[in-house]
């Protein structure tokens, strides 16, 4: 099977097991840039493992991924991750933010281990602050800020870069309704407005809801519920 | 809902004529389902005639919508009894996809994809109900998290049920 048309990042037959669990057991994949896709399913189904192996994080047993015409197995470490700091941005659900440094600094980060200049890096940084509505906490330290507020940050963190594929993985799973909502709405609104592919697993339909569509794992199969009914 | 209560309930800061109560009711409550002027007729002459309002004056050129309909004190007695009874919740004790998931499991059709297609379903509306709350004022928001949140027990109750497909295989073949 190859990737289907005009696909940004697909995954054909993923094949992951961990010693004697299958973790992904032909598992399919494809998103398009400006797509949000929603992964759903149960505890322990592959979700997070299909997002790391698509991330090119963890490398499948068998099966092909392809970003932009490239296949990920085809490169070399050093390659995959230029590539992931380039083109690919990250936002989990806690812990992400390095305590030591403050809000901005770590917004700016990712510019600043790709070669950007100090002071450019935190104006950048800043401006994606101000869209995620967390500007004012810039000088703040991560443990100074509520949860919601550090989230807000983390998606501004991943962003700044100018991702063409966002990988949340449970973003809003640590927060509480409303600003997982209001976290969900900033972080698709940006990725809208920068054409990014987001690849979002949740468990939560009211987060689920902010994709265009979803896919289901289950034992590490997925279903594409697009082409079902 | 009750139409006469809120009628009713809109009257209370002041008279209105019946083509203005029809609005502000549409405005702040029938974003959906806006309100027939039969409706607004029927319902005005029903609280007229057990006293809950009056006429307060006709405009000229005739028609009930010219009416102008003031709350008496029966009226707000009325009003406030019906925003001080609690509304019964409602029991959710018969489920046609319960019955559904069940059939399948008894007749060996695959529940999980039953399940699945539902999700979507639910989730194709929960889409919709998302996008107008992101582009809609407080009102809106409030009303589309009531439905956003029912639909999302629903898929909860789904989500376990999924999870627990084996055991009930077992149950309804055993029983
Ligand atoms: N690094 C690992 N070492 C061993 N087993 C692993 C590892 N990562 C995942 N697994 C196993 O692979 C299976 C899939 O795990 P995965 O983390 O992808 O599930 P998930 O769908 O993300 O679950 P959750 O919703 O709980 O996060 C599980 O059985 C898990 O125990
Ligand atoms: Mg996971």
């Amino acid at each position: 099977m190859s990737a289907p048309a005009g696909s940004l990042l697909s995954a054909q037959d993923l094949r992951k097991a961990y010693g004697p669990t299958a973790a992904l057991d032909g598992a399919h994949f494809s998103i398009h840039a400006g797509e949000v896709v929603a992964v759903m399913g149960p505890s322990g189904s592959g979700k997070s493992t299909l997002l790391h192996c698509l991330a090119g994080i963890v490398p499948p047993d068998a099966g092909t991924i392809t970003y932009n015409g490239r296949e990920l197995s085809g490169m070399s470490d050093a390659e995959r991750s230029a590539l992931r700091r380039s083109d690919f941005g990250f936002v989990f659900q806690f812990g992400q933010l390095v305590p030591e440094l403050s809000c901005v600094e770590n917004v700016a980060l990712p510019l600043r281990l790709n070669g950007a200049k100090r002071k450019e890096a935190e104006r950048t940084a800043l401006t994606w602050m101000e869209r995620l509505e967390v500007d004012d906490l810039a000088k703040k330290r991560p443990g100074e800020v509520s949860g919601g507020q550090g989230q807000r940050v983390a998606v501004a963190r991943s962003l700044v870069t100018g991702p063409r594929v966002l990988f949340a993985d449970e973003p809003t799973g640590a927060l509480d309704s409303l600003n997982g909502e209001r976290v969900m709405q900033l972080l698709t609104d940006a990725a809208r407005s920068t054409n990014a592919a987001v690849v979002l697993v949740t468990h939560e339909a009211r987060v689920a809801a902010y994709s265009d569509r979803e896919i289901v794992v289950r034992d590490g199969k997925s279903r594409d519920m697009e082409h079902v009914l | 809902m009750s139409i006469g209560h809120t009628l009713l309930g809109l009257l209370e800061s002041g008279p209105r004529h019946g083509y203005d109560l029809k609005r502000a009711f549409d405005e702040k409550f029938g974003h959906d389902k806006p309100l027939h002027y039969g409706q607004v007729y029927s319902t005005m002459s029903r609280l007229l005639k057990n006293g809950l309002v009056e006429v307060d004056g006709v405009e000229a050129g005739g028609g009930p919508e010219r009416k102008r309909y003031a709350i008496t004190e029966a009226g707000i007695t009325d009003v406030q009894q019906w925003l001080a009874t609690p509304e019964k919740p409602e029991p959710y004790l018969s489920s046609t996809l319960y019955t559904k998931v069940v059939l399948a499991l008894l007749t060996g059709r695959d529940a999980g994809d039953l399940l699945d297609t539902q999700r979507s379903e639910h989730l194709r509306m929960m889409r919709i109900l998302t996008d107008r709350k992101r582009k809609g004022d407080l009102a809106d928001q409030l009303i589309c998290d009531h439905a956003l949140f029912h639909l999302e027990a629903d898929l909860r109750w789904l989500e376990l049920t999924a999870a627990r497909l084996d055991k009930l295989a077992k149950a309804v073949t055993e029983g």
